[in-house]
């Protein structure tokens, strides 16, 4: 079924469409005036200019591991975030550390950890299911590659996105 | 039976029956650590306490009837625990009542002063009953401001078993498997209170072929299997049912794969089999069907090379070159570790074939008096109900004696090296036919002139008849490696290449054709045989198993 669409109707003043024109032009004027005296907010050349400086505390980017302040891999490969991960883009294949070893009494560490970043969706539930404070969401968005491959984070390429996170965690301290 | 009343509803219950089976019965799950049904009751674990009344006796000795003519309940003032007392009649039962609750949080609370926190690391994480107690019963923080007890961590139980001291809550369940099962009595407690550990007695290893069923009923992570240790988290499991093709008993298991990788079998209860256990050979006989040997393309001998082919080509070279023999030219080796589908095309095939030769390879090994056969072939009692073999391994020396006197010129191997029944790989390599399905490569499979790969235990659909005439099931847990196919597909197709399409399309069509041919199968379908099988065949009456 057809739908009629009412018209406005117009009155004398508007019909004459000078008032709305010269309107227009009055904005158009004080842009350029602003322009002339440097008030105007232009658009950041992007790539040259970047808004990292005024990214969020929370802002979400690529994730990345962490080590703690002894060097070693914070992750346990619990597989927790490889579980959590909604579009499946984590794989961990877990290592033992041999008896002997300086951090043996944690027994178990990533010995690959990828994540690929053509499916990461930056929802940070990694991080947040994560029990051993080893996966960040760092400010890093801009993933590029040129292959398949080249978009899939490895382990050392995620701890060098991540470095060393300081603070304590008493956890597999010897006295704990 | 008696009559008792559970979180005030009466139920009957037969006499002699615990009443934490009676509360499970009744709806309401009693959390234990120490109790295990297959397994004496030791009551230490104090995790089963429950609110508990007897009948209000009058002076005459009869229970005193309330309002509602049911007997007025005497409740205890003390909690008791439910897993070492039997119902009794008029007996009150209360699993959830605040008394009750109030004690599993304090034995909760107790249980995890000295558990360490590393679920993260631990491999019970996901099927650990502390987590979900403690999810129920547990605090949400910790109240407890001392040191923690160091315990040994780590340690090697015995070759396939790995010990954390530090997870154990004590609750002895290994100790009475090894006690009253295993029959091998080598673990205990040592030291008091707190620094109470499970250990080894001095000198003696856990290494029974058993040990492995501590790991799956110790309800925290102090024992973990060293074969699957940090292989896979639990929660990543497909669990597809199935038994084991390791010996004649078929212990029913549950396989664990991810992704068409098996990493762990476990034992599935069924007391017509196996209680709730398996050995440890069997559980860990999976490694093959991943192995760097498995046969991935079908090939045929091209001049004096094994050429890659298709499928139809391989199945076609195969038929065109068993028929340029009689009947008694040809013979058919077959194998134990067939599905009765498979036998039952086996047979078919020998019938189309004029082949009278037909013989599976029988397989022993030492057998104990819990689980483990001497017959290590899972369908001994299939070939003989379908007439592949009278008396397994009796014909095999005619076999043998025909090949090298040339009377026999074409060989069909189903599944089974036959190199190792005593021909050379120079007699194989000089038959004029010699048809090889398989699994893995091996000494024959290098000699064959049609090389058909095939598929596993996990991978494959089909029934066996276990050692004491229980028909029982295999679901396909993973799919097969490479180009390999169903060992049924593969002899439907060698049969039809001879007569032409015959209506069987799936396993199920093999099923019902064997069904109509065989009265002791007569009736059933896969479906019917179900998860736990059902008895097909009266045969070798062995002792049940004293579990």
């Amino acid at each position: 079924m057809a739908i009629t669409v009412s018209r406005p109707k117009l009155n004398f003043r508007e019909r004459l469409y000078l008032p709305a024109i010269l309107s227009g032009m009055a904005i158009t004027i004080r842009h350029f005036k602003n322009m002339l005296l440097g008030r105007t907010k232009v658009t950041m050349q992007y790539p040259e200019e970047k808004w990292d400086s005024h990214l969020p505390e929370h802002y979400r980017g690529a994730p990345a591991l962490v080590r703690d302040d002894t060097g070693r891999v914070r992750c346990v490969a619990c597989q927790l975030c490889e579980f959590i991960c909604p579009p499946r883009a984590i794989k961990i294949i877990p290592g033992e550390f041999p008896a002997g070893d300086k951090f043996a009494k944690v027994e178990k560490y990533p010995h690959e950890f990828d994540i690929d970043m053509i499916r990461c969706i930056y929802c940070g539930l990694c991080e947040e299911v994560c029990p051993e404070q080893a996966i960040y969401l760092r400010k890093d968005y801009a993933i590029t590659g040129f292959t398949r491959a080249d978009m899939v984070h490895n382990k050392e390429k995620l701890l060098e996105i991540g470095g060393v996170m300081h603070g304590v965690v008493l956890k597999w301290n010897e006295k704990k | 039976m008696v009559n008792v009343q559970i979180n005030g509803v009466w139920h009957e219950f037969p006499r002699g029956m615990r009443l934490i089976e009676a509360c499970e019965k009744a709806g309401s799950y009693v959390p234990r650590y120490c109790y295990h049904k297959k397994l004496s009751s030791p009551g230490n674990c104090r995790m089963c306490l429950i609110e508990m009344g007897l009948p209000k006796m009058g002076p005459d000795r009869k229970p005193e009837l309330g309002s509602d003519g049911k007997p007025i309940i005497n409740w205890m003032p003390r909690p008791q625990i439910s897993c070492a007392q039997d119902v009794s009649e008029g007996m009150g039962i209360r699993t959830d009542s605040p008394l009750a609750v109030e004690c599993r949080k304090g034995v909760m609370e107790f249980l995890l002063i000295n558990h360490p926190l590393d679920c993260p690391i631990c491999d019970q994480a996901g099927e650990c009953r502390l987590q979900e107690f403690s999810v129920e019963y547990g605090r949400a923080d910790s109240r407890f401001l001392e040191n923690k007890v160091k315990k040994p961590k780590n340690i090697e139980l015995g070759p396939r078993v790995t010990l954390d001291d530090e997870r154990c809550i004590l609750c002895s369940r290994c100790i009475r498997f090894c006690q009253e099962v295993a029959q091998d009595d080598v673990l205990g407690f040592i030291d008091r209170g707190s620094h109470s550990v499970l250990t080894a007695h001095p000198g003696k290893r856990l290494e029974n072929n058993y040990s492995l069923n501590t790991v799956d009923i110790c309800p925290v992570g102090a024992l973990t299997s060293s074969d699957f240790r940090f292989q896979m988290r639990v929660w990543f499991l497909k669990e597809t049912k199935g038994f084991c093709t390791s010996c004649a008993t078929g212990c029913n298991t549950v396989i664990g794969t991810r992704e068409d990788v098996i990493y762990r079998q476990t034992p599935r209860e069924n007391d017509a089999v196996n209680s709730s256990w398996m050995c440890d050979y069997g559980r860990l006989n999976f490694d093959y069907l991943q192995s760097e040997k498995r046969l991935l393309q079908p090939e045929i001998l091209s001049g004096d090379k094994l050429i890659p082919a298709d499928w139809n080509v391989a199945i076609a070279h195969a038929a065109a070159q068993l028929k340029h023999f009689n009947g008694w030219e040809i013979a058919i080796l077959a194998s134990g570790r067939m599905t009765n589908e498979e036998l039952w095309l086996t047979r078919q095939l020998a019938n189309i074939l004029g082949v009278d030769l037909i013989e599976i390879v029988p397989r022993t090994g030492p057998g104990d008096d819990i689980l483990l056969s001497a017959d290590r072939n899972p369908n001994t009692n299939g070939a003989r109900l379908l007439g592949i073999t009278m008396d397994p391994g009796s014909r095999l020396r005619e076999i043998v004696d025909g090949v090298a006197s040339g009377r026999i010129r074409a060989l069909v191997a189903l599944g089974e090296d036959a190199t190792e029944i005593g021909l050379t790989s120079k007699q194989l390599s000089a038959l004029p036919a010699f048809v090889v399905m398989s699994l893995l490569a091996n000494a024959s499979s290098a000699a064959a002139t049609a090389l058909l790969p095939s598929f596993g235990f996990a991978e494959k659909r089909g029934s066996m008849i276990n050692r004491k005439g229980r028909l029982q099931r295999l679901n396909r847990a993973v799919r097969g490696p490479g180009q390999a196919r169903d060992d049924w597909e593969i002899l439907r197709d060698l049969i039809q290449a001879y007569s032409g399409r015959n209506g069987i399309y799936s396993i199920e069509d093999v099923f019902r054709q064997m069904s109509e041919a065989v009265p002791a199968l007569a009736g059933l379908s896969l479906s019917k045989i179900g998860d736990l099988g059902v008895p097909v065949l009266e045969v070798e009456q062995t002792p049940a198993p004293s579990l």
